[in-house]
């Protein structure tokens, strides 16, 4: 077996929220295989969002070590932190978070641009478009766009550069039942085809059954994997 | 990449991108027209000076380069200079303040005809009654006036007997001994014109007239128009640099407020670009790109708004002021507005760099 995509031990973050100190995580140990398909399940304020944020780099552990292929991201500066972010993770928001001003293409575009790649697209990214199906909505700017369509857009951005880890956070939240499936096929073909590794974050049962794993989340711990 | 986010950035906040534009536009314009009619009211000194045609100008002690509004020499000093080695001729003339910046001046006409050519008349003809006038075309202009209109100065009415080109010793004329009684200063001057009878004689004649009238002020035109500068005008630097900075204040006012609500507003979209690896120089170098293209465009703006300015002055005030276009000026006014626009968004840009990328993700 290969060397896992994401190492979590013991965990913990804790806020600064005004005079008082909230622990969203308790000591969270986690294990994603290379290739993996893992939804993260909890309420609200079970400490899934945090995971997500300490994952993708946007905010440092309080304690414990947390590795993603194989580099501790603990250890890491802010400077370190969003190398990392550019290079090996990808994120997919349930709000979507395309760049308004930009079209579709150039919200993909601009992820590359960061990167510091090439602005040509690759072969493979090619296939994927065509798997989400927008090739032909790509010089639309987002507001021309469907809720559905918009989520395929950030969807091609997450992973326009191949990252390690495509983390995805309540992405179906915002869309009817008819987008929301095609987005999750959309996961489930980038995890299949392209061995992509995702990890989601859902409050829905039936979101998560799309995964191979669910992990439950309940008070900054989990108690369920 | 980037450049095309900052243009589309730019393209879709279409108000604000214009009004920012637009200020720092009269920014520019502000500080252009000042310098403009700072550099044309001297422009203007020197063309009239040379207009006279004399080679030698000679002034009472203690006078001014620019004004001269008091009449404190004898004219006994223009026959006294006449007789002097290598004088050609040798003209007196008075000057009156009537309001403002604008004089009156007195002068012996025949002899001016003979020094200068005499003056161009547009309309009309020159004095010849004790109430008779003339006024230049910009004078004229300015005041609706035609020949046979009446104009009140010096608590007297006058008659306009005719209209001169601009450009030639002042705006308002009238035979020296008129301006000597009706200013109560007979036999007194101003200063005299002074010609000489060849050109390569005037810096002797200069030296001559020096040692033989210690403390007036001696000039040949080409030093009394050199002396004719924004520097030998007590203040008029100082003047400029206020303006400047009021006008440096202003754009920095409104591109910091512009750049900050502007920051406001895309808070998440700092924190969209900060999680797909954005560096904090990234964010900056965006927010500094667009200031640097709205303040090109705003000083541009500007530049054409000194043309409106300059026709605005010269439509309706020519004879109060001169505007010159300083193009030498466009390059520096530019630069001050961009330095003023990067200072307006230094702020806002370092909020945007160090915002942090969660709590943009989940601005409202």
């Amino acid at each position: 077996m290969s060397k896992p995509i994401v190492e979590v031990r013991n965990l913990r973050k804790v806020y600064r929220a005004g005079d008082v100190d909230v622990e969203a995580l308790r000591g969270v140990n986690l294990t994603v295989q290379r290739g993996e398909f893992v939804c993260v399940v909890g309420p609200s304020g079970s400490g899934k969002s945090t995971l997500f944020h300490i994952l993708g780099g946007l905010t440092p552990p309080t304690a414990g070590e947390v590795l993603i292929d194989g580099q501790d991201l603990s250890r890491m500066s802010d400077a370190e932190r969003t190398a990392l972010r550019r290079r090996m993770v990808g994120f997919v928001f349930q709000k979507y978070n395309l760049l308004p001003t930009l079209s579709a293409a150039d919200n993909i575009a601009i992820a590359r641009h960061i990167a510091g790649k090439d602005m040509a697209h690759d072969e493979k990214f090619r296939e994927v478009l065509e798997l989400l199906g927008i090739s032909h909505r790509l010089h639309h700017k987002p507001r021309a766009l469907s809720g559905g369509e918009q989520q395929r857009v950030a969807i091609a951005r997450a992973i326009v550069n191949h990252p390690a880890l495509l983390l995805a956070d309540e992405p179906t939240g915002n869309l009817d039942s008819k987008n929301s499936a095609a987005v999750l096929s959309v996961l489930r073909d980038l995890n299949e085809r392209m061995n992509q590794t995702v990890l989601m974050i859902t409050h829905d049962p039936n979101v998560a059954a799309y995964g191979h794993r669910i992990v439950h989340m309940f008070d900054g711990r989990i108690v369920d994997s | 990449m980037v450049n095309k986010l900052v243009i589309e950035n730019l393209k879709f906040r279409p108000v604000r991108t214009a009004l920012s534009i637009l200020a720092v536009g009269i920014e520019v314009t502000l500080m252009l027209t000042i310098v403009g009619l700072s550099y044309g009211m001297l422009a203007d000194s020197q063309q009239r000076a040379k207009g006279v045609g004399a080679d030698i100008i000679i002034r009472p002690p203690g006078s001014s380069v620019l004004s001269l509004t008091s009449a404190p020499l004898s004219e006994k000093y223009v026959a006294w200079v006449q007789r002097q080695p290598h004088v050609k001729m040798a003209v007196g003339s008075m000057n009156h303040p009537v309001s403002g910046l604008t004089t009156i001046t007195g002068i012996d006409l025949d002899g001016f005809n003979r020094m200068s050519g005499g003056f161009r008349y547009i309309e009309g003809r020159p004095p010849m009654e004790p109430d008779e006038i003339l006024v230049d075309r910009y004078y004229a202009r300015q005041n609706n006036l035609r020949p046979n209109s009446k104009v009140n100065l010096l608590n007297r009415e006058w008659r306009i007997s005719g209209i001169i080109e601009e450009g030639r010793l002042a705006r308002l004329v009238v035979p020296l001994k008129v301006l000597q009684q009706a200013t109560s200063n007979t036999d007194r001057i101003s200063q005299i014109y002074v010609t000489v009878d060849d050109p390569a004689n005037t810096d002797a004649v200069i030296k001559d007239l020096k040692s033989k009238l210690e403390g007036f002020q001696i000039y040949s035109m080409p030093e009394l128009l050199s002396l004719l500068s924004v520097d030998n005008v007590p203040g008029l630097r100082a003047f400029i640099y206020v303006i400047i900075g009021l006008s440096v204040v202003v754009g920095f006012l409104v591109v910091f407020l512009s750049m900050y609500t502007s920051v406001l507003e895309r808070t998440r979209e700092i924190g969209v670009l900060k999680a797909l690896g954005a560096t904090p120089g990234f964010v900056l170098s965006i927010l500094f790109r667009e200031t640097v293209l709205l303040a090109i465009l705003g000083s541009l703006l500007g530049i054409v708004f000194s043309y409106g300015t300059r026709w605005l002055v010269m439509t309706f005030v020519p004879a109060s002021l001169s505007q010159l276009i300083v193009p030498g000026w466009w390059p520096i006014a530019t630069a001050i507005a961009l330095a003023g626009a990067l200072l307006g968004t230094a702020y806002p840009g370092w909020r945007a760099a160090r915002q942090d990328a969660i709590e943009a993700l989940a601005y409202e």
